[in-house]
């Protein structure tokens, strides 16, 4: 096989699998808490919208990044209030979410539908970059590639080694039990949620700026879900977040493998097109299927409304 | 760290009472869950506060260790006014509380479980070192790596002990500690308790159990629908006493006369089940008969297989052959619960609401959920609410349950009320085998008697009767044989009167022979 | 710290009144936003609100259109219900829908030519097959595998989107049909009887009226309903009833999609005529805003598949006539469903002062 074309599916595989890293590792961190958040695809879509917005009145893609990030923590603040303090149907909730999401950014896209921004340019690390075939693929990336790594270096050390981390996990498992020893569940829930939101706001953020520099209505395309599809199949553990990442990303880039190797296979646009779909179920299938594994892995208190006494 | 006995002994301590509680009272929509309690503990006693369940006395104890704000009344510690605003501030006060229903997290270590309840940060290797010395001091020993999910529950019990000890508590709140207990635990606790109040450390002991509050307590409060019914000193009492100021009157006693039982309604021939939960209890190679007209009892501590045994039984968890489990003589290991109902199995869980009854649903509906068939409420199928509400009437006054009435919600009766409504629905469908969890775990007094007479009274019409409880003394009461699950396996059987609550208790740790077996008759 | 002065408690017994109450509290705070939103985009509140709301109803043909929107609406809503309140979260309606168009669809271009009057009930019976089948899918993975079913049935709504896309940009697509993405448009049979002379509506909306009567009878009158509703209310109480939970499962997500395959053949039948690739516009989506708030309950459904047809027509005056985009009905619809869910909370609990302190 041609090592350019190995180069390019390589590269284009992990900007591929970057905004799922991120959105899912947010939803990782909420979902621990015991927090289900089924709103991430609109907390994408706002995030997309609103750093397009920014990046493009001020110039300034990183601007344009960190309110993406707030416009997802904000999303996601309207969630948390609706389902921690309120104890709404967590479901509902989110799926409230999702669809006041994807339409709000619809709405407030409009106006940006046929503008085009700059380009941001990668980021080259030298001398790891001249590493044939991998080099040019993993180090010669967006800064937030790097961020991706650096964010599940991140989740991995918080959840597994500090305090605030074990209490995270502590109320996922079980908030009555970190409410009588004296915890504020509600708070840290709170701050979950906001994480997941913020990092759902960031992953859109990357597809309208850095990635496709454009917005159009639809550009999410249903990674919020694929997102939260792999938080189930990575069974809540980061490292198999980012490996499932990248494995959807490859997925999502096949047509784009089948092009250029050359083969002559003449399959409709559509059906590679919903190759990612596809292998979203197949993989929530494998994974679902034992049973034992996903009831010891995930989050005892998942999806549940915590109701404190008083 | 500072030692954890405290030195000041009585005479030469500026206060009169570790403890004094003032004209406390907290009420609820609908319920005034304490009513001008006042209560006194002194340094390094051992203070019971008894009553039935619904008395008042895990709410006094919430708003003693800080989870609840009282509505009025004054809290003295140490002879100073204090308020107890958070759990937090009570442990900072010296206030330490093991919880009747652990609050541990299982899927997390010994060790991080106990860093959690602790303020500040530790290095680990101290905390371990730490936890490993006041274990072996009180003869309460625990690994501090070891997982929560792994240990048994008297095990897990050591934790939370540990975890409270290890902040030098001044007082030491005990909600109903021994219910999950065998008799020789419970020994080894108490001499924990008294080593603890020797060393100064005053100990508040929440019970209903009056032979317990009788052998270990200084002192007694007991507590009646919210208030303070009396203070008594409990050595100086007898059981029947200290119920008059339980429950107003005197204990009910049940009558319980021979019967000769009949043919064989359940059979389990070797049934073994891998447990599918994740740390749960496998079933392993168990026989019993019951006939018609006798209640089997099977006694045990929590965690030891009871809740998969019912599960198995009830046909919610399906096993893969069908002989292991015989219902009137018909191999029904693979039936679904629907079948089994059909063959004239009832049942009783543990759970009221939520899987026993429907709490958002009204008593009618409750009714249509398990006598649907048996009783006709469906035809064609549509629902005959008409008869459906009948039945549930019938429910009601057959066994006086305290309600609104049939359309009355089930979440809003009383746990003792719902138990039961519950009962009289499956008994008033004449079963030919009950299976009943629990029957009378969190029930108050009056109405625990008359359920257990009721069961008695099924027993007298013919029905056979399998009871599963942690409490001995009701399974003494009533059984005509007793059997013990320990560790997922049962033990011989045996008549109340030809064993004691010794051997009993011994049996629950899982020690006893089993060539007992060959010379016992009852068993397949 | 000071403490939040308001908390909520829960209430004895869930409050009647609240849970009538709670859907018109959401409707009033949804229109009292709209009318803020329409301020601040700079257009006159007054002016919006009579172009949203009131001329859908100035004339017969307005009204006709308002209740031809309403028919699929309602048809989705009402399979949605039946499996909502069992727990069975059906989030594909729209790709069932879409399925139930191409079956339906499917049926008309097969008989092209043929004129008879079975083709109409065949072209029915195929979209609710259609439908129902790629609800079954869902069910399958989930009774099965335990497949999470809100993620396969959404995963699914992407790829029936881009089956109708393929169809009707090659193999179905109208040779005569100048290169657009559309099927040819089918013969006069194969179309829905107009019942008002002058309008648009047709025998859609009786037929909507007429599954929404059926699905009243099964959840509140049948044991099979009675069963699911508890499953909803209760899982474990199901499994020690001897509920299976497996036919819970299948049922809610057939019904789901044979009603949406139904919505799906009336919209192809009906005043489009053919097959699109903007076959659907969001109906799936929307009929689970209309089933929250409808209450998963018979009547409900009916008024609150009024109120959002009226909120997709109001959007496409706005787009017309205030130039705003027909998103805005998205907007309105999204807040809608959290205006309800938060109003629904005081069904089971009420704001209290918190209690001043005693005893200082």
């Amino acid at each position: 096989m041609d090592a350019n074309l190995l180069t390019s599916v390589l590269f284009a595989t992990v900007v591929a699998g970057t905004p799922l890293i991120i959105v899912a590792l947010g939803l990782l961190v909420s979902e621990r808490a015991g927090v289900l958040n089924l709103g991430a695809e609109g907390m994408m879509a706002m995030g997309a919208v609103v750093a397009f917005a920014v990046t493009y009145t001020s110039g300034n893609p990183w601007f344009g990044a960190l309110a993406g990030m707030a416009a997802g923590a904000g999303m996601s603040l309207i969630f948390g209030v609706l389902a921690i303090t309120l104890q709404a149907n967590q479901v509902a909730s989110g799926l409230a979410l999702s669809i006041f999401g994807v339409g709000l950014s619809a709405f407030v896209g409009k106006p940006f539908e046929a503008v085009a921004l700059q380009a941001v340019p990668a980021v080259r690390i030298p001398y790891i970059a001249d590493i044939p075939v991998i080099g040019e693929a993993l180090y010669n990336q967006q800064l937030m590639v790097y961020f991706s790594w650096a964010l599940f270096w991140a989740v991995l050390w918080f959840l597994a080694r500090s305090r605030t981390g074990l209490l995270l996990r502590a109320v996922g498992e079980s908030p009555a039990s970190a409410h009588a020893i004296g915890y504020r569940v509600q708070a840290i829930r709170y701050l979950a949620v906001l994480f997941g939101g913020a990092m759902a706001g960031l992953g859109g953020a990357f597809l309208s700026v850095f990635h496709t520099p454009m917005w159009v209505e639809g550009l999410v395309a249903g990674r919020g879900w694929i997102a939260l599809a792999l938080v189930v199949f990575a069974t809540w553990r980061p490292f198999r977040v980012m490996l499932g990442a990248y494995l959807f990303g490859g997925v999502m880039i096949t047509q784009l493998f089948i092009q250029g190797s050359g083969l002559q296979i003449d399959f409709p646009a559509q059906f590679l097109s919903s190759l990612p779909y596809w292998a979203t179920i197949i993989v929530l299938v494998l994974i679902s299927r034992n049973v034992q594994s996903i009831r010891l892995n995930s989050p005892a208190s998942l999806g549940k409304p915590y109701r404190p006494d008083d | 760290m500072h030692n954890s006995a405290p030195s000041t002994t009585q005479a030469d301590s500026p206060f009169r009472y570790r403890l004094a509680l003032e004209g406390i009272s907290k009420a609820y929509p609908g319920i005034r869950a304490n009513d001008d309690i006042h209560m006194n503990v002194a340094q390094g006693e051992i203070h019971a506060v008894l009553g039935e369940n619904g008395a008042g006395k895990s709410t006094l104890m919430k708003i003693i260790y800080g989870l609840v704000r009282p509505d009025a009344g004054r809290i003295s510690w140490e002879g100073r006014r204090v308020d107890i605003t958070s759990p937090a501030q009570a442990r900072a006060l010296g206030i330490g509380m093991v919880f009747q229903h652990f609050s541990l997290f299982e899927t997390l270590t010994v060790q991080e479980n106990i860093a959690l309840a602790l303020p500040g940060r530790h290095r680990p290797a101290l905390l371990a070192e730490r936890i490993m010395e006041v274990s072996e001091h009180y003869g309460l020993p625990v690994d501090p790596r070891r997982h929560v999910h792994d240990l048994s529950v008297g095990e897990r019990q050591r934790v939370e002990i540990v975890r409270c000890l290890l902040q030098s508590p001044r007082l030491l709140i005990m909600d109903e500690p021994t219910s999950v207990l065998t008799p020789q635990a419970v020994e080894r606790l108490f001499d924990t308790l008294r080593q603890l109040s020797a060393e100064g450390c005053s100990i508040l002991y929440i019970s209903h159990k009056l032979d317990e509050i009788r052998d270990l307590c200084h002192h007694a409060t007991v507590l009646r629908g919210g208030r303070v019914s009396g203070h008594c000193i409990p050595s100086e009492e007898t059981p029947q006493s200290m119920a008059r100021l339980m429950i107003g009157r005197a204990l009910p006693v049940c009558e319980h006369d021979e019967q000769t039982p009949g043919d064989v309604r359940l059979r389990l021939a070797g049934l073994s089940h891998a447990s599918d939960e994740p740390f749960g209890t496998d079933l392993k190679d168990l026989h019993l008969e019951v006939r018609a007209g006798e209640i089997v009892g099977i006694a045990g501590v929590s965690g030891n297989g009871q809740q998969a045994l019912l599960r198995v039984l009830s046909g919610e968890t399906p096993l893969a052959e069908k002989h292991p489990v015989q219902i009137c003589g018909i191999e029904a290991g693979r039936f679904s619960p629907a079948r089994r109902r059909r063959l004239g199995l009832c049942l009783v869980p543990e759970e009221r609401l939520g899987r026993g009854a429907v709490p958002g649903l009204s008593l009618t509906d409750n009714a249509i959920l398990t006598a649907a068939r048996e009783q006709g409420l469906v035809f064609g199928g549509l629902l005959r609410k008409g008869r459906a509400e009948r039945f549930a009437q019938r429910c009601i006054e057959a066994f006086n349950v305290k309600c609104a009435g049939p359309s009355a919600q089930a979440r809003s009766l009383s746990g003792g009320n719902l138990q039961k409504f519950i009962m009289a629905r499956e008994i008033l469908q004449s079963p030919a085998l009950l299976i009943c969890s629990q029957p009378t775990w969190g029930v108050d007094v009056g109405a625990a008697s008359f359920i257990r007479q009721s069961l008695i009274g099924l027993r007298n019409a013919g029905t056979a009767i399998l009871v599963i409880s942690e409490e001995l003394e009701e399974l003494f009461e009533i059984s005509d044989r007793i059997v013990v699950m320990a560790k997922g396996r049962l033990s011989p059987a045996r008549k109340p009167g030809e064993t004691s609550m010794e051997e009993i208790g011994v049996w629950m740790s899982g020690l006893w022979s089993d060539d007992a077996s060959a010379a016992e008759g009852g068993n397949a | 710290m000071p403490e939040f002065p308001l908390k909520l408690e829960r209430r004895p017994q869930a409050s009647g009144l609240m849970r009538v109450l709670s859907p018109l509290l959401a409707v009033i705070l949804t229109l009292v936003s709209g009318l803020i939103i329409f301020s601040a985009l700079g257009k006159d509140p007054i002016e919006a609100f009579r172009l949203f709301f009131l001329t859908p109803f100035r004339d017969a043909y307005s009204i006709g259109e308002l209740f031809l929107k309403a028919a699929p609406l309602m048809l989705c809503a009402t399979g949605l219900a039946i499996g909502f309140r069992a727990n069975v979260w059906n989030i594909g309606a729209e790709g069932q829908f879409i399925l139930g168009a191409i079956g339906a669809s499917g049926v008309a271009l097969y008989f092209q030519d043929v004129d008879s009057r079975w083709i109409l009930p065949a072209m029915l019976l195929g979209g609710a097959a259609a439908g129902a089948a790629w609800g079954a899918f869902p069910a399958l993975l989930k009774t099965r595998f335990n497949a999470n079913e809100i993620l396969v049935s959404l995963m699914l709504v992407y790829i029936a989107q881009l089956l109708v896309s393929w169809l009707v940009f090659g193999p179905w697509r109208d040779p005569d049909g100048f290169n657009f993405p559309q099927t040819a448009m089918f013969h006069d049979a194969a179309l829905l009887p107009t019942l008002i002379e002058g309008t648009r509506l047709n025998a859609g909306f009786p037929l909507a009226l007429l599954v929404l009567l059926a699905a009243y009878v099964f959840m509140h009158h049948s044991y099979p309903g009675f069963r699911m509703k508890v499953a909803g209310e209760a899982a474990q109480a199901a499994r020690y009833a001897g509920f299976s939970a497996n036919r819970t499962i299948w049922t809610g997500l057939l019904c789901g999609g044979a009603a949406a395959g139904l919505a799906g053949f009336s919209e192809v039948a009906g005043p489009m005529g053919q097959l699109t690739d903007k076959v659907s516009l969001g109906y799936g989506f929307a009929a689970i805003i209309v089933a929250f708030v409808g209450r998963l309950h018979a009547v409900g459904i009916l008024f609150a598949s009024l109120l959002m047809a009226l909120l997709y027509l109001g959007g496409e005056q706005a787009q017309q006539y205030m130039n705003l985009p027909s998103s805005i009905s998205m907007v309105f619809q999204g807040l809608l469903l959290f205006f309800l869910l938060g109003s629904d909370v005081f069904i089971h609990y009420r704001l209290r002062l918190r209690a001043a302190r005693h005893g200082s």
